[in-house]
């Protein structure tokens, strides 16, 4: 097995021009366990750990530019106001140790449907930056991602950075697991207040091959709520929004949990965290 | 010898019974540097690795080994034909493989043998390995098993129909009858001991046909004398060490990799490694005991137990292991610790393709207590009485007679460790500062800030035997030796009492201490050149092995304070070892002891023998099958996400009869770590088995609690003093994983009003409109 350490992202994409068929690694926390599993044997691995500009974020006009490897724990310390979505979701990823090497780059390249860092980005719209050395091009998350562990990233490219707008009204993420802590997705459910454009931005995580978001749901809500008002949400707008989330998934029966308890929790979710971000705006 | 000196002042010396005495393994285990049995290394040494099946249940056709054998690096390809001893063997009943060769009956049932000179060569030479399998449908549920058309699948077995043991206890009248009846049927996953040291050991041969074993493990001698007949070799070209061992918890009692590694390095006349990955370990030990239990409960209308029935099947997947031993538990059990005049027990354990089940802490009678305290709960409610008044109205004591006819002897605080549970402060309720999501059910997952919470408090109490049972002699084997050295005196303990993180090595040094007055205490390494200290389990290495040292020392002490008096007035009962010096009650110090032993060595060995047990009549259950009772209670406090049926455990409490706490840390040590796997195995821990496949081989999916799951405990730990053992010990290890779940489960239906009558208990149970999967909840 060959091992690439290079020191800079030019370095890095110059060497993932010359081998496309290599692994890059970041935090190592996916990948690691796949070789521990006989899962993958890459010929070659190329470390992106020392690449400085992978491990920056920066805001740019409403946007915040996170670099691919930005470990969990620098997201929760530094961008829980930007990303409050973002960095709710980051605290729910693994134990102390794993945030601190897990990065959203890593996240978004396993693309499993029970990626913690998916459904905020996908509820806010974000956009995933991709480089080669013939250039850096940009889509849709929900594009990127095209199937169960599959994801849109060509031989010679690099994830670079997430594109992620900033917030603009609360948000929420809330995951359902069997144990307290430490523990992979039953199903997950992002939500995004705009208070500006009036709208509503959900996801949906664990409960399809890909991400989702629930656009009746949202379409709905957005016309229930009392943007001018700020009044209270009533209780069954709320119910039959988590309703409409819940008819979106397209979940599955698992170890980790059945397919009707998943509609179940989302159902319950949705109508929980929408209530939290309401709350939130109107006070 | 000199005359009597003046009296000086005596220090007793530190870290004798009784005290927080510190660990000698404490520190390098925090530190890192504690050598496991995965960490051993010897210079040439090839590394093993194990070709297993893939079916639950498949005729092996052909296996071809060439293309393994050809791989460069590869050393040695063994099958079956190249077992040199007994090709099965196993604790009880010798009914398993040591490598397959007709047939396989469980998923991950070891075939063919490798070695090479790196593991990962190992790992590709098993991938060249060609085995033709013809696969047949496995049989997976024990009552199916058990039918009578269905295929047997160990024909030699002494029992038809797949039968490993069926225990029959009948007492009292069969048909007598109560104002108030409940019945009802639990059941329970199958639950993995999940130590953190998977499965390794490093085999030398010593070029002379014999071997060395250096392997973590639980009782050196029951594996010296399967290995030995394994590999055809007497017992003397055999010799275990105990390597450094990662928790055990049962799964240890069982053979894994002690036979295969051996044969390897015998074939190979070189070291051989073995070590198991966590997947692997999962495939690699027996697992506790799934179980079906139907109960009947039948009492008076003013709470008094009438009769008790119940049907307990446990299935033994595929080999027998300490099967037995766990329905006579399971079974001996059933009840609880409650007088009850009139029962009728059948305990049924049973041969399928799932995976071999046998010892984990609290050894079937966790499964029954599940069911027990389920029932006494459900009894209380049809009679409109508090559950905890009716535990302590039924509750056994010192007397009282168990359906086996087996009289309580030593103390049996079934009320007072009630009613203490039931005394302790409540913790407060949801507390209503700022926002602390660990507090919360869902934990940092962020799934409710309050909504659907409700809390329940429930109750549990459990029991069981220390030591083994039914006539079994599990004795323990101490030498002791006292010497001196620069003037100072030197004990040295020799056992082969397996340390298995329980802390018996400590416990050796505390005695030690205590007897001989001597500080310096060394622990030789467990092995086989000592005989046999009996087992790691059963909550009996402090009583049974503490019990050989104390005997040991009093020997030696003995044998001191008669040379001492050589040349002196008095009787040797007036003189006693303190301090480093010999005591007499009328003249002080008599003597440094370092003067007193010169240049002698003292060396006693003493054989430990708990009280003579019987076996149970095979037609009505009667017998004195158990040495000795431990009992433990708890209450626990939850919190349910009702909406979404997570639960956040609050707090547990728990009391506990420990006879006597030679090192009251360790007693404490011992109860938090039972009370956590206890609450795992209410909450969260399941080995998936579907078709006999094992579904979630892995940590990621086998979870087990974390710091955030795990509450903060109140422990009141009671010391009664057993008057059979030596201090008053009773065993400490088992009881905190008996009543630990069934108290969780308590208090989960008090909060959620659900039946939830399996364990452990998953989020969609708490939505179910019945007792059994459907139409989820509101
Ligand atoms: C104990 C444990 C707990 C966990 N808990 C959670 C959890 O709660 N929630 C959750 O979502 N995940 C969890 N994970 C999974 C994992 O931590 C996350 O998916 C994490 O985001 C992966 O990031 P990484 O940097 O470690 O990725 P790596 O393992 O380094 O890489 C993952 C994949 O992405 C590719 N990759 C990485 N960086 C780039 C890049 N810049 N460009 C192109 N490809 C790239 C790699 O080639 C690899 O295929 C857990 C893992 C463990 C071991």
């Amino acid at each position: 097995m060959d091992f690439f350490r290079p020191v800079s992202l030019a370095e890095a994409l110059e060497l993932k021009a010359a081998h496309p068929e290599c692994t890059p690694i970041a935090g190592g926390t996916d990948l690691m366990v796949e070789l521990n599993f006989d899962k993958k044997r890459p010929e070659t691995i190329i470390d992106l750990t020392a690449c400085s500009e992978l491990q920056e974020w920066s805001r740019d006009n409403g946007t915040v530019r996170v670099g691919a490897g930005v470990p969990y724990s620098r997201i929760i310390a530094e961008l829980a106001t930007d990303l409050p979505g973002l960095a709710i979701a980051s605290r729910t990823v693994g134990s102390p140790q794993i945030r601190n090497r897990g990065t959203l780059g890593g996240n978004l390249g396993t693309a499993s449907p029970a990626g913690d860092g998916i459904p905020p980005l996908v509820a806010v719209g974000a956009s995933v930056e991709l480089a080669s050395t013939s250039g850096t091009r940009s889509m849709p998350v929900t594009e990127f991602i095209t199937g169960v562990k599959e994801n849109a990233l060509r031989g010679e490219e690099l994830i670079t950075a997430i594109n992620v707008p900033g917030s603009r009204g609360p948000q929420q993420f809330s995951k359902i697991g069997t144990r307290n802590a430490m523990v992979i997705a039953v199903a997950t459910f992002s939500v995004a207040l705009d208070l500006e454009a009036r709208s509503v931005g959900t996801a949906l995580g664990s409960c399809s091959p890909r991400p989702l978001r629930a656009s009746d749901a949202e379409a709905f809500i957005a016309d229930e709520i009392d943007w001018d008002g700020r009044t209270p949400l009533p209780e069954s707008a709320a119910a039959r929004f988590g309703e409409l989330v819940a008819d979106a998934a397209r979940p599955i029966d698992d170890v980790r949990g059945t397919a009707a308890y998943r509609k179940h929790a989302l159902k319950i979710m949705a109508k929980r965290t929408l209530t939290w971000t309401w709350e939130e705006a109107r006070t | 010898m000199s005359a009597p000196t003046k009296t000086i002042e005596v220090t007793r010396v530190r870290g004798g019974v009784g005290e927080n005495a510190a660990r000698p393994d404490g520190i390098p285990k925090v530190t890192g540097e504690f050598a496991y049995s995965s960490d051993l290394w010897a210079e040439g040494m090839l590394w093993g690795a194990t070709v297993r099946s893939p079916h639950p249940r498949a005729r092996i056709v052909s296996i071809d080994i060439a293309k393994a054998l050809a791989l460069p690096g590869v050393w040695a390809v063994l099958t079956h034909d190249d077992v040199p001893g007994n090709k099965t063997y196993g604790l009880e009943i010798p009914d398993q493989p040591v490598l397959a060769w007709d047939q396989t009956r469980y998923q991950g049932e070891p075939v063919v043998l490798i070695a090479a000179d790196h593991p990962e060569t190992a790992t590709r030479a098993a991938d060249l390995v060609d085995i033709f399998y013809e696969e047949l449908d496995p049989i997976t549920d024990p009552e199916v098993a058990m039918d009578p058309g269905t295929d047997v699948l160990h024909p030699e077995a002494k029992n038809p129909h797949n039968l490993i043991r069926h225990v029959r206890i009948r007492s009292g009248d069969p048909d007598a009858s109560a104002d108030v009846v409940v019945s009802g049927e639990y059941t329970i996953g199958m639950q993995d001991q999940a130590f953190l040291g998977p499965e390794s050991g490093l085999a030398v041969p010593d070029g002379e046909g014999g071997v060395d074993l250096y392997v973590a493990t639980q009782w050196l001698h029951v594996d010296l004398d399967q290995l030995a007949g394994a590999l055809g070799l007497t017992e003397d070209r055999v010799r275990i060490t105990l390597a450094g061992v990662g928790g055990a918890f049962g799964a240890r009692e069982d053979l894994s990799m002690q036979i295969h590694c051996c044969m390897l390095a015998l074939h190979t006349n070189r070291p051989v490694k073995m070590m198991y990955s966590r997947e692997e370990s999962f495939f690699g030990h027996v697992h506790r005991h799934p179980a079906r239990m139907y109960y009947e409960h039948g009492a008076t209308r003013d709470g008094d137990l009438v009769y008790v029935k119940a049907r307990i099947i446990l299935d033994g997947g595929a080999y027998a292991s300490s099967s037995t031993a766990v329905i006579s538990n399971a079974t001996c059990f059933a009840v609880g610790p409650y007088e009850v005049p009139n029962a009728t027990l059948d305990g049924y354990v049973v041969y399928t393709d799932n995976p071999p089940c046998g010892a984990m802490r609290g050894f079937g009678s966790v499964q029954a207590c599940f069911g027990h305290e389920s029932q006494m709960d459900k009894l209380a409610d049809a009679l409109g009485m508090d559950p905890l008044e009716l535990r302590i109205r039924n509750a056994m004591t010192t007397g009282s007679k168990l359906p086996t006819g087996q009289i309580v002897q030593g103390p049996a605080p079934v009320k007072e460790l009630l009613e203490s549970v039931r005394d302790m402060p409540h913790p407060d309720p949801t507390p209503s500062g700022p926002l602390d999501l660990t507090l919360l059910p869902g934990g940092v997952s962020n799934t409710t800030h309050g909504e659907g919470v409700r809390r329940g408090v429930g109750y549990g109490v459990g029991f069981k035997n220390i030591a083994y049972s039914e006539g079994f002699d599990d004795y323990s084997t101490a030498r002791v030796k006292l010497w001196s050295a620069g003037g100072e005196p030197i004990v040295e303990v020799h056992t082969a009492a397996a340390e298995v993180g329980q802390g018996v090595t400590t416990i050796q040094m505390q005695i030690a201490r205590t007897e001989l007055g001597v500080e310096q205490v060394v622990v030789l390494p467990a092995d086989t050149q000592v005989r046999s200290a009996g087992s790691t389990s059963a909550s009996r290495q402090t009583w049974m092995t503490g019990g050989a040292v104390r005997k040991a020392c009093e020997a030696i002490r003995v044998r001191v304070l008669t040379d001492a008096l050589v040349g002196l007035d008095g009787d040797p009962g007036d003189l006693s070892l303190e301090g480093g010096k010999v005591i007499s009650s009328s003249l002080g110090v008599v003597a440094d002891l370092a003067d007193a032993i010169g240049d002698a060595a003292y060396e006693e060995t003493y054989e430990y023998h708990h009280k003579k047990t019987f076996p149970l009549d095979p037609e009505t259950g009667q017998g004195d099958a158990h040495v000795a009772f431990a009992f433990s209670a708890h209450r626990a406090t939850c919190d349910v996400d009702t909406e979404l049926g997570l639960v956040k455990v609050v707090e547990l409490a728990t009391a506990q009869d420990v006879g006597k706490a030679i090192n009251p840390q360790a007693v404490e040590g011992q109860i938090e770590g039972g009370t956590a796997q206890g609450l795992g195995l209410a909450v969260m821990e399941e080995i998936q088995v579907k078709d006999g496949k094992v579904m979630n081989p892995s940590f990621t999916d086998y979870l087990i609690p974390t710091i955030l799951d795990m509450p903060p405990m109140q422990i009141d730990v009671m010391e009664l003093g057993d008057p059979d053992s030596e201090y008053g010990v009773k065993g400490v290890g088992e009881p905190p994983t008996i009543s630990s779940t069934p108290a969780i489960l308590a208090a989960l239906r008090n909060a959620s009003e659900k039946p939830l009558t399996h364990i452990p208990v998953r989020p969609d149970h708490f939505l179910w409109s019945g007792e059994r999967p459907g139409e989820l909840g509101p």
